[in-house]
């Protein structure tokens, strides 16, 4: 096996299988990042209207509440199956991608919300009533109080649901994104050893969740109120 | 018209009354003490009249002008005229020293930045606290923090100052540098409004004292007749329980 390996591995690492490796993590990092960053952005709508109180807002706060208790719940998967057959009749250009991106940010919204809400809810509720006793409104008290206390407790998990959610895009490609799992599967079908087809996907999400994970360990020591913490 | 009036003020959480109908009249420069035992109110009172907890019935006027707790505008029309110092200091952990006392003036009242960091120094001059400015609350002392939660009510300018409570969060040897604060801005003009289980110093800087038990006021009269001379039994009852000897 060493021998096919070495005699192998000048024709594998040829700058055509390179590049082809090269844009499948770039997909794998598209829908991870384009899906994630969408998913916190209405994760983080979807927690701060489920802190209000006001009556009116009673049938979106349920309605978002069963956004995030549903897909928690749905396997991936099934959700990208369920995207597929019922955006693609809609949008009949939509490029797999799209749909699978799609998909995550469904998901890493139900679960970003969560997160976001529980990194509110730390923020203790004598902070919210000296912003309110100096004055602030409703949304400075949020932006310049609350949101930049909570980031301590958001940021952590946060980082961690996206680097495992890095993982769980490989199964987009059931759908045909031919994103870094399929790419390495193509080539062991194209000849290519699997040691070396798989072994540069595995090196392939390791480049990207460890960066990410380090980036998080940064974020928190940065993001403390002080040197204390 | 008084500074502040309260009429026949109640108010409670969920049914249960906490305010049985409060009425006090404070004139401008007043420095009053509520005194009286755990739950009877006192801190309840000053949490209604900054607008953390609405009132059910009665009124509140400052300077002549009805307070209506329901409308936002109103509140914050008050709370430019009133401010509070919290028994937790309750500054904000994710800014400074200097990011605390500034951020309001500049955000709710339009203070320039330049202008609302020349006021927050001299502040913090004066609470004995211009090398902290740089630091973050939780890298100072409760009676530093507490100074510079007054420092940060100060800074906006408030007619009306509540403390509450202000030293009990503290060991005891931090309580004096926060008395003595507040002894500096008795007499200034500003009305203070502050509930104190210190009674020496209840004594020595309240123009009058207003003794509060189970959501009412008791009786109100000037240190040395609630101290000296109290009228009614429930204050004789706690002054002598409280201060024993004093």
């Amino acid at each position: 096996m060493i021998e096919r390996i070495i005699s192998e591995a000048p024709t594998f690492f040829s700058a055509a299988n390179l590049g082809f490796v090269l844009a499948a993590l770039g997909r794998t990092l598209f829908m991870t990042f384009v899906g994630c960053g969408l998913g916190f952005g209405i994760g983080l709508g979807l927690a701060v209207l489920r802190r209000t109180h006001a009556p009116m807002l009673a049938p979106a706060r349920w309605l978002a509440m069963l956004w995030v208790e549903t897909f928690r719940r749905i396997p991936f998967l099934v959700i990208l199956i369920m995207v597929l057959f019922g955006v693609q009749p809609l949008v009949p250009e939509i490029s797999l991608i799209g749909i699978a991106t799609i998909a995550v940010t469904l998901v890493a919204t139900a679960f970003l919300s969560e997160i976001i809400r529980a990194g509110l809810e730390s923020v203790p509720r004598a902070q919210v009533e000296g912003a309110a006793a100096m004055n602030f409104s409703a949304w400075q008290s949020f932006w310049l109080v609350v949101l930049p206390q909570s980031w301590r407790v958001i940021l952590p998990p946060a980082a961690a649901f996206m680097v495992m959610f890095i993982k769980d895009t490989s199964l987009a490609s059931h759908l045909g994104v031919v994103e870094l799992t399929f790419s390495g599967k193509i080539l062991v079908n194209r000849g290519s050893s699997p040691v070396l087809g798989y072994g540069i996907v595995l090196l392939g999400y390791f480049i990207l969740s460890w960066p990410l994970g380090r980036l998080a360990r940064y974020l928190e020591v940065r993001l403390a109120p002080s040197r204390n913490h | 018209m008084r500074h502040l009036e309260i009429t026949d003020l109640t108010a409670g959480y969920g049914g249960k009354p906490i305010l049985r109908g409060v009425s006090l009249g404070v004139d401008k420069g007043e420095v009053v003490s509520l005194i009286g035992p755990s739950g009877s109110g006192k801190s309840t009172l000053l949490r209604v009249l900054i607008g953390l907890m609405p009132p059910s019935t009665g009124d509140v006027h400052v300077g002549g002008e009805e307070v209506d707790y329901g409308k936002r505008a109103s509140v914050a029309a008050l709370r430019r005229r009133m401010s509070i110092v919290f028994q937790q200091f309750n500054l904000f952990q994710n800014m400074t020293v200097l990011g605390n006392i500034t951020i309001a003036p500049i955000k709710t009242r339009g203070v320039t930045p330049a202008a609302a960091e020349a006021r927050a120094r001299a502040l913090l001059d004066n609470v004995g606290l211009a090398d902290k400015a740089d630091q973050y609350p939780d890298q100072l002392s409760g009676g530093q923090q507490q100074r510079v939660a007054i420092a940060r009510a100060l800074a906006m300018d408030p007619e009306i100052l509540l403390l509450d409570e202000v030293t009990s969060a503290l060991d005891p040897e931090r309580v004096g540098e926060v008395l003595d604060t507040i002894r500096t801005l008795a007499g200034g003009g500003i009305t203070l409004i502050l509930v104190s289980h210190e009674m020496h110093f209840v004594r020595e800087i309240s123009t009058r004292v207003v003794m509060m038990d189970a959501g009412a006021v008791v009786e109100t009269g000037p240190p040395s007749q609630i101290f000296g001379n109290p009228e009614a039994a429930r204050t004789r009852a706690f002054i002598g329980s409280i201060v024993g000897g004093l």
